[in-house]
């Protein structure tokens, strides 16, 4: 039992998290879409660190299958599961194309439910292991620059508090990340960005939350001082503003 | 693919033009990017080249930093496959401690080996070793269809042979399988020897080449006279375990403590009296004949040791000068560039010299037998690019060709003078990329397109 799950894995963050991961010595069931890269990354990490990792096909909206991809076989030999599937959608597009806004609701939520079911269920009778997902500090406070989006993840949120206060009793952690801006091709490009951190650094903040059992972790972490302020700003100033 | 419109230039900071980068993180979405309709296209690894080789200027620039991969290793025979984006830093760290070492390496660690395939890069074992292509075993390649296709001397060799120095014109270079070299450690035993003359200098190379694996002769630019193309010699082979003195593990890597020139510095840091007094120092700095026992870092990448150190020529940037002729004419060659030189008043700096084996069969790889010569002359406006005019045309006369990887001053006429090979690559560039769909700023200067 020395695996970590990473779902997502293709993600720029999801790379950053498996290298991290394989540095410490962890086994890895790589999930995502892109198997092409999925295999180099196993490639990459056997290379580098000789740990073993597997490339496994996963549809983050084929919400059904996912039950028999997180099996109890795959689970006994699991520490833990990372999630990192996103989607950051067009938020002009989501108020006028059903696919835009349903596709953000599924990515960002519903799989996020689909994926911890199995996986929740498994550790809490284990009575062992971690969960930990990427939120996003877009779903503090909803804005109308990405209030999609950031609905999605603050449903992760809520979603996760409820689990987190299930599994107390069962030992199993679970833990929220919540990333500010960080250098991927999901923002690669995008205008009016600030504060960009690394794929590294953001990977290695996870994994401190994760070994010290947080329950929410902004990462980097000055992000929690911009949130503190915007979600406490006045709604008669916030409206004004272009958040 | 969403792109991002910023100035960019190359590692002399001269010229720098808005291009549009593009960034995959995603095999396919390197495709999606291809099909970007209205566009052109140069991959870029690192951003080493001196000049306007992985620039386009208003254009189309994709990044490949991400695409940073090991994909197989043979511990046996050294063979690794890595994607483009691979860095030799990277390479250093991951197999120096396993006995390996790049088979070839520039004066730089901080290149991709996407970079140094298109640029069909040489070090300072050229003479024994050759240029990088020699370790390839194949690479794949997208080309502007998409389609991504696997290029070895016996398979698509037309396009392997286009590819390799063919500075990004072909298509993306997206894996590389290569052999890297075993070495009996991490540690490299150095001879100095002091040339008295520009004689003695390619005499000197002439009779060490044979006994040493590495070499390369940092030339005082300043000296005149009979002084003319004095220099230091620096000849190394990697230590045997029991010449090692000191050093704990044998292929222990040792990195050189890093500073930084944190801002661009005034332009009247680098002029005659400190250039000269630098060239006087560094010269007497060494003793004649002794030997030393160094780091990969200090032997193979010392000016890695300096953040930025591309600052130090202010903020209009410099332009890396280096060319090679064929033995017959290189004296006469280096000693007119020399003076050239001297007579600009241009302050050139930090100059080597090293003698180049074989010819490599990529249509446009720069080296060929002879003595190759790099330094670098801040630039300062017309003067600078009159001096450059001067040089190409010089290094024209005696026969010789100038790097395309430092170059930003060739005209085409040039450019198809010195390569021999020119339409002959253009001929296979035009096959495989009929629209051309890869271009870069080097490409429509030196009409490589």
């Amino acid at each position: 039992m020395n695996h970590v799950i990473i779902v997502g894995a293709t993600s720029g963050m999801g790379q950053a998290l498996a290298r991290a991961f394989a540095a410490e010595k962890k086994n890895l069931f790589l999930f995502g879409r892109d198997m092409k890269s999925l295999e180099a990354m196993a490639s990459d990490v056997a290379i580098r660190y000789g740990v073993t990792a597997q490339a496994i096909p996963f549809e983050a909206t084929d919400f059904k299958a996912h039950a028999a991809l997180f099996n109890d076989e795959l689970l006994s030999q699991t520490l833990g599961a990372v999630l990192c599937q996103g989607y950051l959608n067009d938020n002009a597009a989501s108020r006028v194309d059903y696919d835009e806004w349903k596709t953000t609701l599924d990515v960002n939520f519903t799989s996020v439910v689909s994926c911890l079911t199995p996986l929740a269920n498994y550790f809490e009778k284990r009575k062992s292991g971690f969960l930990c997902v990427v939120g996003s500090v877009a779903g503090v406070r909803g804005r109308q620059s990405n209030y999609v989006y950031g609905s999605a993840k603050a449903a992760v949120t809520t979603f996760l508090e409820g689990l987190r206060h299930r599994l107390f009793k069962a030992g199993v952690p679970v833990t929220e990340i919540r990333p500010g801006f960080v250098d991927t091709s999901m923002t690669f490009g995008m205008p009016g960005l600030f504060l960009v951190a690394t794929p590294e650094k953001v990977a290695g903040d996870i994994l401190k939350g994760i070994e010290k059992k947080q329950a929410v972790k902004y990462t980097p972490f000055f992000w929690w001082g911009i949130l503190t302020i915007i979600r406490c700003l006045p709604r008669f100033l916030f409206h004004r503003s272009k958040l | 693919m969403r792109s991002l419109i910023k100035t960019i230039s190359g590692w002399g900071n001269y010229p720098a033009y808005p291009c549009r980068l593009f960034r995959a993180e995603r095999l396919r979405e390197q495709k999606e990017i291809l099909a970007t309709p209205n566009e052109s296209f140069i991959a870029r690894g690192l951003g080493r080249a001196y000049g306007d080789a992985a620039l386009n200027a208003d254009h189309g620039v994709v990044l490949q930093e991400r695409f940073d991969r090991y994909l197989s290793f043979d511990a046996a025979t050294g063979t690794l496959e890595c994607e483009a984006g691979v860095s030799f830093d990277d390479l250093l760290r991951t197999f120096v401690p396993r006995g390996f070492f790049p088979p070839v390496t520039p004066g730089t660690k901080f290149i991709s080996v996407g970079g140094a395939l298109a640029a069909d890069v040489h070090g300072k074992n050229h003479h024994r070793d050759g240029s990088f292509s020699k370790a390839v075993e194949s690479f794949r390649l997208m080309l502007a269809s998409g389609e991504v296709v696997e290029c070895a001397r016996n398979a698509n060799s037309e396009l392997f042979w286009a590819t390799v120095g063919g500075m990004g014109l072909t298509g993306i270079i997206t894996t590389v399988r290569f052999r890297l070299s075993r070495v009996p450690s991490s540690r490299i035993l150095v001879r100095y020897e002091k040339t008295r003359g520009l004689e003695e200098t390619l005499s000197r190379f002439t009779s060490t080449d044979e006994q040493y694996g590495n070499s390369v002769c940092w030339l005082d630019t300043m000296a005149s006279g009979e002084k003319l193309g004095r220099g230091v010699m620096m000849l190394g082979n990697f230590a045997t375990p029991t010449e090692l003195t000191g050093a704990k593990e044998t292929h222990e890597i040792e990195f050189s403590k890093k500073i930084t020139v944190p801002f661009f510095l005034p332009e009247f840091t680098l002029n005659a009296a400190t250039v000269g007094l630098f060239n006087k120092a560094y010269y007497s700095l060494f003793s004649n004949g002794c030997s030393k026992l160094k780091s990969i870092d200090q032997y193979f990448y010392p000016l890695d040791s300096i953040n930025h150190w591309n600052r130090g020529y202010g903020k209009s940037g410099f332009l890396q000068f280096q060319a090679v002729w064929p033995k017959e004419s290189s004296q006469e060659a280096l000693k007119k560039t020399l003076q050239e030189i001297q007579k600009s008043g241009a302050n050139a700096f930090l100059a080597v010299l090293k003698t180049m084996g074989e010819k490599s069969e990529g249509l446009l790889s720069f080296p060929m037998p002879g003595h190759t010569l790099a330094l670098d002359i801040p630039y300062r406006g017309k003067n600078t690019e009159q001096l450059a005019q001067r040089l190409n045309s010089l290094t024209l006369d005696f026969g010789g060709r100038v790097y395309l990887a430092k170059d930003a001053f060739l005209t085409k006429e040039q450019t198809q003078k010195m390569y021999p090979y020119f339409d002959k690559f253009l001929q296979v560039k035009r096959k495989y990329d009929p629209n051309g769909r890869f271009a870069s700023s080097l490409s429509k200067r030196v009409g490589l397109q």
